[in-house]
């Protein structure tokens, strides 16, 4: 075989990747040091941001507030472990919210692969599900979420965060795993019946392992909805401890320290990456169902 | 003997398939009745090789549908080994293979072949064995590991006949397995099929719209029209005594000679003769 090898590969899009991130960091400081500090202005719109550091700080000024103290009054700890700590908050929260979200959505698609009248009733409720605003639902989770009480545990404002993460998480599963259950084809779909397997066996059998190419991207999606979910509920919620409430707090000192309120959106980013980096290792996990992709 | 037919069911009137008046109706649209089966009175012997032609729908492949017991006639009685098709398909008394061959892509050429046999409580070393014999039967036995996306379009569906033997069926029943193969692909697996059948001893049910392909492998050749699906008449393809059905078989006088009467029927008229025509 002449084909590269499969690290040989893997090297090869690193460095693509890496080289796209540069390429977007040389693009910000290319226009930040040609554009016009006004801005590009076409019949009184503006079309390109200002030019000057407080509207784009330079991508090294960014990157060098990670090492410094958050504030005068915060000691050692740097606005890099801040941001670091927020991350691994708001991430526990998401990977909750993606789990929660996972089960539910892809129970929903057997109940509506199962039986017709199932996906008639829900599918349209759970497309519309999503165009409710997340900050009108999130106030809501939270209120009837604290008046839940078991035995000594008590509903907290995470529990309400990761449920708000799930309600975006569930919706790609339910769509993508219900699409995937329906894709065997007809032949398989015989065979099975001329074998004389039922329903719930077929669905181990043939329909969960078919489904595979078509719920690993739903599976993606789901993270990334989680992450945002997490991010903004934190935000509505007003819960401590994430990226979400950080990122509003370090926008506040963007008058007089422009780089640091982006501290928090990268390390928002960087909770992302990692969210869709877990479900690509789960894919890996996956790879014999997914050979049907390719044909 | 082989072991297809030692099989412990008892057939009370030696025939593998026995139909009688089967119709079958499907609800158009607006209201409207499209009858694909009208009144097909068919018998197979148990080991016997029929094949259904016809242009398309003929209904050909709606009778093998209602013998699988996919699909259920609307008038008339179908047995397969005396019994109701609901329950010879319980029995597992059948194998199927399709124009495609429909072989799971996430399983490997062996896990395909045992499927049949796993989703049946066959014991795993039982399975492997049994797998061992039909990849060997189909001369398969290099690609057991092999995933399906791997093998060739003829290969693939060497394996999904393996599989469709797995259970060493008394019936086999195929619809149009070979449709979708080049020519040289196809008159290869004819010849395989052949020795398969051999040496299982199982009765074929198989749907084409190959003449020769009909002729070549069949004891009787049924042939239907379209709207309504019937049969016209059935037609004697047995090779004459001292003829093997080899390749030598494929150039013989009588050969074309059937091809010539099937190609009369489905077109209603004498044709000019067949020699040097399409053969396929």
């Amino acid at each position: 075989m002449t084909a590269p090898s499969a690290w040989a590969r893997f090297a090869v899009r690193a460095l693509l990747g890496t080289g796209g991130v540069l390429a977007v960091a040389g693009l910000w400081e290319a226009y930040k040091a040609l554009g016009p500090d006004t801005g590009v202005v076409v019949h009184g719109v503006v079309v390109l941001p200002r030019t000057t550091d407080m509207a784009m700080p330079h991508v090294w000024d960014m990157l060098h507030k990670f090492s410094q103290p958050v504030n005068i009054f915060s000691g050692h700890q740097t606005v890099g472990s801040a941001v670091l700590d927020a991350c691994v908050f708001s991430l526990k929260l998401a990977a909750t919210g993606w789990l929660i979200g996972v089960v539910v959505g892809f129970a929903l698609a057997v109940l509506m692969a199962r039986f017709r009248l199932a996906e008639s009733a829900m599918l349209p409720w759970i497309v519309l599900s999503q165009t409710v605003p997340l900050i009108a639902i999130a106030p809501l989770v939270r209120r009837w979420g604290s008046q839940i009480h078991i035995g000594g545990w008590t509903w907290t404002s995470e529990n309400s965060v990761a449920v708000i993460a799930a309600y975006l998480a569930f919706f790609p599963v339910a769509v993508g795993a219900l699409r995937g259950l329906r894709s065997p084809d007809a032949t398989h779909l015989d065979l099975m019946h001329a074998y004389g397997v039922g329903w719930w066996r077929g669905l181990v059998k043939l329909r969960l392992p078919a489904s595979v190419p078509y719920l690993l991207p739903a599976l993606r999606l789901a993270a990334a909805s989680a992450v945002i979910g997490t991010v903004v509920a934190e935000v509505s919620i007003g819960l401590r401890g994430g990226v979400g409430r950080m990122i509003i707090e370090y926008a506040q000192s963007a008058g007089g320290d422009p780089a640091k309120p982006w501290a928090p959106i990268f390390g928002a980013i960087g909770v992302g990456l990692v969210a869709a980096g877990a479900v690509g290792l789960i894919g890996l996990l996956l790879r014999p169902y997914r050979r049907g992709e390719a044909s | 003997m082989t072991h297809a037919l030692t099989d412990d069911a008892v057939t009370k009137d030696g025939c593998a398939i026995r139909a009688s008046g089967v119709g079958r109706v499907f609800a158009g649209t607006k209201g409207h009745q499209v009858i694909a089966l009208d009144d097909v009175h068919l018998e197979v012997a148990e080991g016997e090789f029929v094949s259904l032609i016809g242009p398309s729908g003929c209904g050909k492949s709606t009778l093998l549908r209602i013998v699988a017991d996919l699909d259920h006639p609307t008038s008339g009685s179908l047995t397969v080994f005396g019994k109701s098709t609901h329950q010879a398909r319980v029995d597992q008394d059948y194998g199927i293979a399709f124009q495609q061959a429909g072989l799971l892509p996430w399983r490997t050429v062996a896990a395909n072949v045992g499927l049949p046999l796993e989703v049946h409580g066959v014991a795993r070393s039982d399975r492997q064995t049994r797998v061992e014999e039909l990849l060997e039967l189909v001369g398969l036995t290099d690609f057991a590991r092999s995933y399906p996306d791997q093998l060739s379009g003829g290969m693939q569906q060497r394996v999904a006949i393996a599989r469709a033997l797995a259970e060493s069926p008394r019936l086999l029943l195929m619809d149009e397995p070979f449709g979708a193969l080049d020519e040289i692909t196809r008159e290869r697996m004819q010849a395989e099929l052949v020795r398969i059948c051999s040496e299982t001893g199982a009765a074929v049910l198989f749907v084409t719209h190959s003449i020769p392909e009909a002729v070549f492998l069949s004891d009787r050749v049924v042939v239907m029209t379209p709207r309504p699906g019937r049969i016209i008449e059935i037609v004697d393809s047995r090779p004459t005594a001292g003829h093997a059905r080899d390749d030598e078989f494929r150039d013989a006088e009588e050969f074309f000679h059937t091809i010539a009467r099937v190609r009369e029927l489905l077109h209603g008229g004498p044709v000019a003769a067949a020699r040097g025509v399409e053969t396929r």
